[in-house]
């Protein structure tokens, strides 16, 4: 397994460095001068070919980027031209509320999404298997940000249960308090996705309802609920986790809309006003970071996939 | 010819075509159906609630909210349109090379994986910092942003197309590559490319309208439906009908190109299902 995972990651390396390169060319594109953002529209020329030297600009850009890889391999990224601190550091500020996000909707996403698809499986072709197939379609249907409103006048201007925008770190206002300013937009993004996962959980159900060892425990006379709980469900669990990687992947690149909506300093809301400012170094950090997270949330969905299926051998 | 077989097998395709005609239909005839001028400023008339005259109200301009909806799909529906045409056209060529020669294979889908490392909306993001605003720059963004899977889809195709036995026969007849890629490999990638391209456009309305909604790649005075969202959440709590029914439009599309893809898929190749 330790040897699969080396390989794994060392197989992660090609997409990653195709992400740098990709991500390196777009923002050298991008119209308008760093070295100019960085001093305002009232630098002399002196000042700007002084700047360019300094953040090294003014090199081929086969030169910057070299440099700019070598420096992300020992774990710099650079410096942020609007927060003028390394841009780990300014990742790393804004990261709590988005993994707290990305958490909180996992867990929405999967409490309701497993027991719907499950539902719909079990009642397969009834009413109730099309109602859940219909729920979820809707689901599917909706964009997060637009979910998002729609809850925000519902539960904060009507009902006045939960904040409709902001968020409070942990440190300052405790668990309980951020997750309140986070439910409206982890429910935005939870009840998105929950309705993929149930398609998923509906036909992975189907196709192990199916099976020969599931008529034999039936004809043992196994009750139907151990025979989904313990039998179905377990072997149905690794398409259910390949969604779940996939979703929470969407949930981290979506952020930088519901953050938005929200008002959430999260990194999604870091990338989208770092466009704005032209934060170069910042955008490519944030992207680099996402990518990275991508990578490992699909390692880690497929190192899962023994705990739950001993047949699978990792080569 | 047994009606009721062939409705339950037709049935999602017939739903989810019938829905997304509705939706064409109003785009095309949208001059016709809309009320009013969608431009047309008048601040006398700002945030009146639905009534006989504004059937949806009217936004902070005193624009028609109905007006603005119905001429959004006139722009949701020529973005995801040509999006479709591009990565249909571009993806497909790009597919057939990834799956027929190993060097293509390498290069393309590197790149491809690459690009799918990045979550589009920020992929179009930054694309479209690079362009600029304007409808066809939001195209190309959401072009690129969301080809790979179309790329992929193809050359999977094609991997197993390459061993079936007519295509090891025009080989061994001696037709050139182009000939086997074009004429016996490439209809066996129309039915998973055709599904394929339905859900893409789902998406692909559902991104156009988050890029327009962060206010980036099209100008607040054009009536897309990301745009009419993203200037109704200011009154999200004195007027929230105008976020309720411009969302209820784009769900409308994206759930009638869900429903028909997922039909088509069910038609075309229930292996998929």
């Amino acid at each position: 397994m330790i040897r699969y995972t080396m390989r794994r990651l060392v197989a992660a390396i090609p997409t990653l460095l195709v992400v740098s390169v990709l991500i390196f060319v777009l923002i050298r594109m991008i119209p308008g001068n760093p070295a100019l953002v960085m001093l305002g529209d009232d630098a002399t020329s002196t000042e700007i070919a002084a700047m360019e030297k300094r953040l090294g600009i003014d090199q081929p850009l086969f030169v910057q980027f070299v440099r700019w890889g070598a420096n992300m391999l020992r774990g710099d990224l650079g410096n942020s031209i609007y927060y003028r601190i390394p841009v780990t550091q300014v990742i790393f500020s804004h990261l709590e509320p988005t993994l707290l996000l990305v958490l909180y909707s996992t867990i929405i996403f999967m409490l309701l999404g497993v027991p719907l698809g499950i539902t719909a499986a079990v009642h397969r072709n009834g009413f109730i298997d099309r109602f859940c197939m219909t729920v979820s379609m809707l689901g599917l249907s909706m964009p997060g940000f637009w979910l998002g409103l729609t809850l925000v006048i519902f539960f904060s201007v009507r009902l006045d249960i939960f904040p409709s925008v902001g968020y409070v770190m942990i440190r300052e206002g405790g668990l309980l308090e951020s997750l309140k300013y986070l439910t409206l937009p982890a429910l935005a993004m939870g009840l998105q996705r929950s309705a993929s996962i149930a398609r998923v959980t509906r036909s992975s159900m189907l196709e192990v309802l199916g099976n020969d060892y599931i008529r034999t425990a039936r004809a043992k006379g196994m009750i139907e609920r151990r025979i989904i709980g313990l039998h179905a469900l377990k072997n149905a669990a690794n398409q259910i986790l390949t969604q779940a990687g996939i979703s929470i992947a969407h949930i981290m690149g979506g952020s930088v809309v519901i953050e938005n909506v929200f008002n959430i300093p999260g990194i999604g809301r870091l990338a989208f006003d770092s466009i704005i400012r032209r934060d170069y170094p910042a955008i490519q950090g944030h992207i680099i970071f996402v990518a990275a997270v991508y990578v490992f949330v699909n390692l880690a969905v497929d190192l899962l996939y023994k705990f739950f299926d001993p047949r699978v051998e990792y080569k | 010819m047994n009606y009721a077989r062939m409705w339950y097998k037709y049935k999602s395709v017939a739903l989810g075509g019938f829905m997304f005609l509705i939706i064409v239909l109003v785009a095309v005839f949208s001059p016709q159906i809309a009320t009013h001028d969608p431009a047309r400023i008048s601040m006398r008339q700002a945030l009146q609630s639905p009534s006989s005259a504004h059937f949806c109200g009217t936004d902070e301009f005193g624009r028609d909210v109905f007006s603005r909806i119905v001429f959004g799909a006139r722009i949701s529906l020529s973005i995801s349109i040509s999006v479709l045409l591009i990565i249909g056209i571009a993806g497909t060529f790009l597919g057939l090379l990834a799956g027929y020669y190993d060097l293509a294979d390498t290069i393309i889908m590197r790149i491809m994986d690459g690009l799918m490392a990045f979550p589009t909306v920020i992929l179009a993001l930054v694309i479209l910092t690079v362009l600029g605003s304007g409808i066809s720059n939001i195209v190309l963004a959401l072009s690129i942003a969301q080809i790979p899977r179309v790329v992929r889809t193809v050359r999977t195709t094609v991997i197993s197309a390459k061993q079936y036995e007519h295509v090891e026969a025009a080989r061994a007849m001696g037709a050139s590559n182009s000939r086997i890629m074009f004429k016996y490999i490439l209809p066996l990638c129309i039915s998973p490319l055709i599904v394929r391209l339905t859900l893409t456009m789902a998406l692909t309305v559902l991104n156009e309208a988050s890029l327009t909604f962060l206010g980036v790649g099209l100008s607040p005075e054009t009536p897309s439906w990301g745009t009419i969202l993203s200037e109704a959440r200011q009154h999200v709590s004195t007027s929230p009908y105008l976020i309720l029914l411009p969302g209820a439009a784009i769900v409308w599309s994206v759930m009638a190109l869900n429903i028909l893809g997922d039909g088509l898929r069910d038609v075309l190749d229930p292996r998929l299902g």
